[in-house]
């Protein structure tokens, strides 16, 4: 399709930016430089007025809430985590699918007083807790939660899993599903609003598009 | 390092140049007011927590900074939004059986800003309209709102027009639980499309009433939506039909009035919800990425006070517009006048500065010229005259 007028899409880089470029292209929408190679963090498109923003994932919903990007794409695992409510999230594409757990060891320690749990995603955990009517002391790690229980650090972790290797190797066992992660399509208000002759007919093509899957 | 400087986060001081221009930004608008018949108001920054918070949302009082009196041991609230002291003023104290117009200016105070980086000290401004329910009235507020974005050089305004009756009327013709409407409620703030289907299936609702809401979170685009709008919502309630027709009317007439406005419609938009009765309104302009400017009907909320009365209105950020304004500002040039202690000289002085001059006096031994105070002219002696001389 053939915007008319200005439009910039953040991406979170990684495996999101990979699954979401082919969904892009569909619409007549390809970076001029490829995206592995370049440096660059603003690529220009094949579309004059349409420009792409890689950026880190959990960056990709503060851009689109500020209007510093139009749209975005996210997985749900930040738009959960995230405590704005300043975006709409009009589409599930259904790609870099994987879930959020809670792990713990194989064998399982008694755990006396609070349930500590490590994790990158603090607020849904609390979340999580709360629906559950239980009080646990939150430990926000950056990265390599399954290292917390095998060293005593953590009792449980919250973590997204997709194969579930990594939790294996390290002794660790999912509990349960807290939730099934998809990216997700998100628009800024004011841009939802003043720029609809070009979102509203994107989304439609794309929400094609993910159906098809 | 010491930074006992450091205000608190979101919390702003205003500098010269420009206090100046928001001053003067300040004055034309309520000078725009007075000339539509809005009388100023001027509600107290701080009031007993029960008053202020009558009448609103929950989400009103969490964005409300409370602290105790200490003579009455009551606890007090710094208001977080003025509407709500003027519509108290409107029914407790004025009690008029007229239309009452009323305007207002001043800082309010939120616990936590509106959106990432924004303020916690807005300028509010604001009018609200008193005792009639129509489309007059809101197509009144709503034209006033454009005209102070415009006096405020905002321009290329985009206008979003919504009425929470049509959301409303549909759950209550759904028969849904209150949790439930918990739950559709946070899914359509965020249009979450995909999770609405999800949902709807989870409900075994009836196929009519699903379709209803599966396409009301879609609703929205120029005018066409009420053709469309007709057709989806066809087997919706009486309520809901009177609604859309209510929103067509005050767009038909804003549309008369102001024919270059582009207006956006929303069906399903619901800011203010627990709040608003009726039509909502807001302005989006290019470059921000949040709202400017919102308002709506709000019928009922002197009814705690003893007199409910149908009510509209609008307010907005005066610092917020100032920095989206493109209006030039050129700020004032001053008169230097030495430090002379002569008659004639302190006479002229006072004479101009009564016409609106700025004249600034040198002081004994003063670092700066002229120039450097702010002055592109002197007053200097000539032939036994004072006069003013380009510098």
């Amino acid at each position: 399709m053939n915007i008319n007028g200005s439009l910039t899409i953040a991406v979170s880089k990684g495996r999101i930016l990979t699954e979401a470029m082919p969904i892009l292209e569909k619409l007549d929408i390809t970076p001029v430089e490829d995206p592995a190679r370049t440096r660059k963090l603003v690529l220009k498109t094949n579309q004059a007025g349409v420009k792409i923003i890689i950026i880190r994932a959990t960056d990709v919903p503060t851009y689109v809430e500020y209007g510093a990007a139009d749209m975005g794409i996210a997985g749900k695992d930040v738009l959960m985590e995230y405590t704005g409510n300043g975006v709409y999230e009009p589409l599930d594409l259904q790609i870099a699918l994987c879930k959020m757990v809670l792990a713990e060891p194989r064998q399982r320690k008694t755990i006396n007083g609070r349930l500590r749990v490590a994790t990158k995603y603090v607020n849904t955990t609390r979340n999580y807790f709360a629906g559950q009517g239980k009080q646990v002391e939150i430990i926000k790690l950056y990265g390599s939660m399954e290292l917390a229980p095998v060293l005593g650090l953590a009792d449980q972790i919250v973590d997204l899993v997709d194969t579930g290797n990594t939790l294996k190797v390290n002794g660790l066992v999912p509990v349960e599903t807290i939730a099934e992660i998809s990216s997700r399509v998100i628009v800024n208000k004011a841009a939802m609003k003043m720029k609809y002759q070009i979102i509203k007919p994107m989304l439609k093509e794309m929400n094609a598009l993910a159906g098809k899957k | 390092m010491k930074n006992h400087w450091l205000l608190p986060e979101g919390i702003e001081e205003v500098l010269p140049p420009q206090a100046a221009r928001l001053e003067d930004l300040c004055r034309r608008i309520i000078d725009l007011y007075k000339g539509w018949g809005y009388q100023l108001v001027m509600p107290p920054l701080i009031e007993f927590l029960e008053s202020l918070l009558t009448g609103t949302g929950k989400d009103l009082d969490l964005n409300t900074f409370k602290l105790t009196d200490q003579l009455s041991g009551r606890l007090m609230g710094v208001r977080a939004d003025t509407t709500p002291q003027v519509a108290r003023i409107d029914a407790h104290n004025l009690k008029r059986d007229v239309p009452t117009r009323l305007c207002y200016l001043g800082t309010v105070l939120h616990t936590r800003p509106e959106y990432h980086g924004g303020s916690r000290s807005p300028l509010q401004v604001g009018a609200e309209l008193y005792g009639h329910h129509g489309k007059e009235s809101d197509a009144e507020i709503l034209c006033l709102m454009l005209e102070t974005l415009m006096i405020a050089g905002v321009t290329g305004v985009h206008v979003d027009l919504g009425h929470v009756g049509i959301y409303q009327g549909l759950v209550n013709q759904a028969g849904l639980s209150e949790e439930q409407e918990i739950e559709l409620f946070n899914i359509l703030q965020r249009k979450a499309g995909s999770e609405l289907q999800e949902l709807i299936k989870s409900w075994s609702l009836p196929k009519k009433t699903g379709d209803m809401f599966l396409y009301l979170i879609n609703a929205n685009g120029d005018a066409s939506v009420f053709r469309e709008a007709a057709r989806y919502l066809a087997a919706a309630s009486v309520k809901v039909k009177h609604c859309l027709k209510e929103l067509q009317s005050v767009a038909e007439f804003v549309q008369k009035q102001l024919p270059e406005a582009p207006l956006y419609f929303d069906l399903a938009e619901l800011r203010g919800y627990h709040y608003h009765t009726g039509i909502v309104f807001a302005a989006y302009v290019p470059g921000a990425g949040q709202g400017i400017a919102f308002g709506g009907r709000y019928d009922g909320i002197g009814h705690a006070f003893g007199r409910a009365r149908p009510a509209t209105g609008f307010s907005t950020d005066i610092k917020t517009l100032l920095a989206l304004s493109s209006l030039p500002y050129t700020g004032q040039q001053g008169i230097f006048a030495p430090c002379k202690n002569d008659p004639a000289l302190l006479k002229l002085i006072n004479k101009l500065r009564r016409t609106g001059e700025i004249v600034i006096s040198e002081l004994p031994g003063q670092m700066g010229n002229a120039k450097e105070m702010g002055c592109d002219r002197k007053l200097v002696r000539k032939a036994g005259m004072w006069k003013v001389v380009k510098l």
